[in-house]
């Protein structure tokens, strides 16, 4: 892809970006009325949970590149699957961050293990720390990007038996499980605000993507003309 | 402020300083990779003026 | 040769060298009961029979990564793998193979951790036995893999775990539900839906692991 093309992406996405999430917050803030039982500190909602959806849209985006990459054996493809990684792991971190925010508010603790979404993160978090140490620890290289790759996938094939996992040992440890009480249907209200947050978060996180993709090739590019230039 | 107030506030204000560290952090790649871009210009440069020598 | 025949003479090779050397099993072995020893005064006189299940999976789990760690030291030493690689088998074969010798540690180690564990803690039931036998599977597939992974890069050591640990954390749960619970066989089943989807998915990209 050339770059011409992707700063266009990249400015685009940013605007939107931008944009949507300054608007969002608006929304979240002034717009939305309160939710009847929560209250004011419902309105977190508005960004932790299209911050998680985020992680896992990186997280999903990473294994369909790693998917890629061995199929085709082309090696763009581990750059692109290990910046979505990336970007999953910061979102991850978010999710993790606000999740805690809203249990400090909603419950009074930094963090419950009875909240199942807090403790997939955890787990999903450990597991792609690991992706890094991956990395870090073998030398660049084909193989490098086919160990990613499995792994990447490994990771979308893990976050069902988690969470699966995570009800299952709900029975097991008795704790009290903590789910915020957000009604089944949204209002339109609710919905509106929660959508303008969830695109304008998938917008960052592709601007951040594009970002990081065109500084991790450049430097690849940079290590290799310093290879032929020595 | 009341309470809630401030934890959503809070949990906004993190995501923004989480996005801002991560422009800084950029920033100095950035810094980095132009240092490197230098560096290896002058090393084709020489390179170039060697082989002119040689020959 | 046929892959099964490629297998068996993989898995042959292992136990064989095991035999010989006799270095990783009587470590696991002598590691597991240690452990369980120091568990017991690690723990308070009334604890509860899920906390003391839940050590048991803990140094099952430790113990595994002890024998992992050692699955393919002797091949880095010895590029054995990199010979096997060029060998016109398929690649898998060499997982199965690997998956097998695993396994046989592992139960060796547990014919003496289990009885250890009924000794010192709380008597062994059956569903205990069947959730170590389901998990043995599970971790003896996902264990080859990434051994396979962390033994090409430089601190594999301390690599294996930190790949491992995340990984294996459904399989404590289904081990410690399986045992302490008055429902067994949810737990037993989630043991088996684990074991199906990694194995296949190990079994799938192990070439990918091995080969450029």
């Amino acid at each position: 892809m050339n770059t011409s093309l992707r700063n266009n992406q990249n400015v685009v996405l940013a605007a939107a970006a931008g944009c949507l999430l300054l608007a969002g917050t608006a929304l979240a803030f002034y717009w939305v009325p309160n939710a009847p039982i929560e209250g004011f500190r419902q309105r977190i909602f508005y960004f932790h949970v299209p911050i998680a959806l985020t992680a896992y849209a990186c997280f999903g985006w990473a294994a369909w590149k790693a998917l890629r990459l061995l199929w085709t054996r082309e090696r763009r493809y581990d750059l692109e699957s290990y910046t979505a990684v990336h970007m999953g792991v910061i979102f991850g971190i978010l999710t993790l961050v606000t999740g805690s925010i809203w249990a400090r508010t909603s419950w009074g603790h930094w963090w419950v293990w009875g909240s199942r979404q807090l403790v997939l993160f955890l787990v999903l978090f450990l597991f792609y720390a690991a992706y890094f140490m991956l990395r870090y620890s073998v030398e660049p290289g084909p193989r490098r990007a086919n160990m990613s790759a499995v792994y990447a996938l490994f990771g979308v094939a893990l976050i069902p038996i988690s969470f699966l996992a995570i009800r299952l040992a709900e029975d097991l440890v008795h704790p009290v499980v903590f789910t915020h009480d957000v009604q089944s249907k949204l209002t339109g209200s609710q919905l509106l605000t929660f959508l303008v947050c969830l695109v304008g978060m998938l917008s960052l996180a592709g601007s951040l993507y594009v970002n990081e993709l065109t500084g991790k090739r450049l430097d690849a590019r940079l290590r290799e003309l310093r290879e032929a230039l020595q | 402020m009341s309470t809630a107030e401030k934890y959503v506030t809070a949990a906004y204000l993190v995501v923004l300083a989480v996005v801002l560290l991560y422009v800084v952090l950029y920033a100095f790649k950035l810094g980095r990779l132009e240092r490197e871009v230098a560096e290896l210009a002058e090393l084709a440069r020489r390179r170039e003026a060697e082989r002119k020598q040689a020959a | 040769m046929t892959f099964l025949g490629d297998v068996l003479v993989l898995a042959r090779k292992d136990l064989l060298l095991e035999l010989r050397s006799r270095d990783t099993v009587p470590a696991m072995l002598l590691f597991v009961v240690s452990t369980l020893v120091v568990f017991h005064f690690a723990l308070p006189s009334d604890a509860s029979a899920t906390a003391e299940t839940g050590l048991l999976w803990v140094a099952l789990l430790f113990t595994a990564l002890l024998g992992l760690v050692r699955a393919f030291v002797a091949e880095r030493e010895e590029r054995i793998l990199d010979g096997l690689v060029l060998a016109p088998c398929d690649r898998s074969a060499i997982w199965l193979g690997k998956v097998i010798g695993v396994m046989a540690f592992l139960v060796a180690a547990e014919v003496v951790a289990l009885p250890a564990y009924a000794l010192f803690f709380r008597p062994v039931g059956w569903e205990l036995v069947a959730a170590v036998a389901l998990a043995d599977v599970g971790l003896a597939a996902v264990g080859t893999l990434l051994a396979a992974m962390a033994a090409a890069g430089r601190a594999r050591e301390l690599l294996l775990p930190l790949l491992f640990l995340p990984l294996v954390i459904p399989i404590v749960v289904g081990g410690v539900g399986a045992s302490a619970t008055d429902d067994p066989g949810r737990y037993l089943a989630f043991l088996g839906l684990y074991d199906a989807v990694f194995a296949i998915l190990s079994w799938a990209s192990f070439e990918y692991v091995v080969t450029e």
